[in-house]
């Protein structure tokens, strides 16, 4: 019951590895946006708002889609990237990380917005009267006291990306070894006679890393909370 | 070392349009809420920029809107000491303190750590963090925070204003040692009468934006003519003096002054040091001939020099005594009544009582001694 196949291994190494390139990639996009829409003042901020968060109520059958129309080996942007960089997303991993980093970059900004809003201005102009320019400001005040929401973000996004489906499966299809993540390898296994000890086998594992994910979470939620009433 | 100020800018409904120049030592700027203080120190601070200004700390143009000059508030080498004390809530109060330093150039740094930590009692709250800190505690740092990153100027807004009245006492004896020690000019925002007293050494008077009167703190405090100063309840000059002798067995202290010999509650200071007594002008009594078999043990002889105007029913009066300025309140009654006109002799009856420690501080150093600002560092 316990021991795992070849596949299955391989399908939880790689959704980890997705995960955390997901989340890794687009923490520093997240750290900019959510700055931007805590703090900017500037005209389209309600439409890159939307925007943000708009994979967070589309069909994920469509995200996928889009990302397959825009980065597939036809799309303007996928091509182009295939032809510049060498960056291939179409039935890659990569286009597996691609997917989930879409998918979970709202729940990353979301929680990065929330935590700037509550950091005090009035802490960074004192920290600019110290001498700090806008620079040493973010880095020495703003960005540690954003710190637990930038990690309860990232985490977030990343149990996103661990259980992503729709959006994967109709990027970069399921292809073993190269974008069979856990959640497309359970609903394979569902699908064949047989392998429901193992569906449920990797589905308890699956639940196992979501919910760890959560807790610490909400661990740093409190952190975060009990520094600001500190403050 | 000297300091120019000049803004005119517009704020919603509220139009700032003040200037005024300082000559290093602790200059209060003071006025009623929304007299445009804060406003004003923001321009300095590089905070706020008005439509037109023009600041200039110790020969270094800050900010000329005509020029177009407009140096960054990082880069303005100007402490600001907030009314909140803004310490960094991920800082210990440590690191707190050094945050500026690290920003300072090297050769340009002024005061050692040890000496600032020294200068404001801070050593036991070095290791700690900064949410547990008392009010009066978080400005301390705050002031040493300010102090350490080798200001050219002080800006202090209203540093106590959020403090209770204890808090405020523990406080102040530091705030004095700052402005005789330190050497850097401070700029001191405040409201409260009783503070802008006990600290000044020049006043810059604002109301409505702009800048009524400004002079040396002993001589604007002894003005019946300036509304907020003059009609408000705690409205009083200030006397600097020298301690001569303490009595151990009444447990008084006599100090001399320019108006005279003043005997007040025993205070801690050794004899030779220098004081400044505030007198507010409720507690002193005039009379015309001097009173005998009288319980009160001040009684300095003086000269009315100015009769405050208005027609309510109390009435302030200037009075000359000695090269020193006092302000009495009276009913307009008496005034009436004893005929008080400009010119008349009079004697100034003021209970010791009423010269309490709250109302004696130390003296600025400039205020007593021609020298100028002295500095430790």
């Amino acid at each position: 019951m316990l021991t795992l196949s070849q596949d299955e291994i391989q399908a939880i190494t790689l959704s980890l590895r997705v995960a955390a390139v997901a989340t890794a990639a687009s923490l520093p996009f997240g750290v900019l946006i959510g700055m931007a829409l805590a703090r900017g003042r500037f005209l389209g901020r309600s439409l890159l708002n939307a925007l943000v968060l708009l994979p967070l109520i589309l069909p994920p059958v469509v995200t996928g889609y889009i990302l397959l129309l825009v980065f597939g080996r036809q799309g303007l942007a996928g091509r182009w990237l295939a032809d510049h960089l060498g960056l291939v997303f179409a039935f890659r991993w990569t286009g597996a990380a691609l997917a989930c980093a879409i998918m979970g970059f709202p729940l990353l900004v979301r929680a990065i917005q929330l935590s700037v809003e509550a950091v005090d201005p009035r802490l960074e102009q004192a920290a600019a009267t110290l001498g700090a320019n806008r620079l040493y400001v973010f880095l020495t005040v703003t960005l540690p006291l954003i710190l637990p929401g930038v990690i309860a973000g990232a985490i977030l996004c990343f149990a996103r990306s661990m259980g992503e489906f729709g959006a994967t499966i109709t990027f970069v299809s399921n292809i073993p070894g190269e974008t069979q993540t856990l959640p497309t390898l359970i609903y394979t296994l569902t699908q064949v006679p047989g392998g429901d000890a193992a569906a449920f086998r990797l589905t308890l594992i699956s639940v196992a890393i979501s919910l760890a994910a959560l807790l610490a979470s909400e661990a740093l939620a409190r952190r975060l909370q009990q520094r600001l009433r500190a403050a | 070392m000297s300091i120019e100020v000049a803004a005119r800018t517009r704020l919603g409904a509220f139009t700032l349009d003040a200037a005024f120049l300082s000559e290093g030592g602790l200059t209060a700027l003071f006025g009623p809420s929304g007299s445009g203080k804060t406003s004003l120190i923001n321009v300095i601070a590089g905070l706020l920029k008005p439509a037109w200004g023009r600041v200039v700390v110790e020969g270094r143009v800050l900010l000329d809107t005509e020029a177009r000059i407009d140096v960054a508030s990082h880069k303005r080498r100007i402490g600001y000491v907030f009314q909140e004390s803004r310490l960094f809530p991920h800082l210990s109060v440590r690191q707190n303190m050094l945050y500026g330093r690290w920003f300072a150039p090297r050769f340009d740094r002024t005061g050692s750590f040890d000496e600032v930590v020294d200068l404001l009692g801070l050593e036991p709250l070095l290791a700690r963090g900064t949410a547990k800190l008392s009010g009066g505690e978080q400005q301390r740092v705050a002031i040493g925070r300010a102090l350490l990153a080798s200001p050219r100027l002080l800006l202090m807004d209203e540093p106590l204003a959020s403090l209770d009245a204890a808090r405020k006492d523990e406080v102040l004896p530091y705030l004095e040692l700052l402005r005789d020690r330190a050497g850097v000019p401070i700029l001191y925002v405040s409201h409260a009468l009783a503070e802008v007293a006990r600290l000044a050494t020049r006043i810059v008077v604002m109301e409505e934006g702009r800048v009524v009167a400004e002079g040396r703190a002993a001589e604007i405090l002894g003005r019946v003519d300036l509304m907020p100063l003059a009609r408000g309840p705690e409205a009083g000059a200030i006397i600097d003096g020298v301690v001569e002798v303490h009595d151990e067995v009444f447990g008084l202290t006599t100090l001399a002054s320019r108006a005279g010999r003043l005997r007040v509650p025993r205070i801690g200071l050794a004899p030779g040091a220098t004081v400044r007594v505030r007198i507010q002008a409720r507690d002193v009594m005039l009379a015309l001939a001097q009173p005998k078999a009288l319980s009160a043990l001040n009684v300095l002889a003086g000269k009315v020099i100015e009769i405050g105007a208005g027609d309510g029913p109390m009435v302030e009066i200037a009075i000359d005594c000695g090269g020193a300025r006092l302000v009495a309140r009276l009913t307009r009654y008496s005034a009436a009544k004893l005929k008080l006109q400009p010119g008349a002799q009079v004697f100034a009856v003021i209970k010791s009582v009423t010269l309490d420690a709250r109302a004696i501080g130390t003296a600025p150093e400039q205020a007593t001694r021609s020298a100028g600002p002295a500095s430790d560092f």
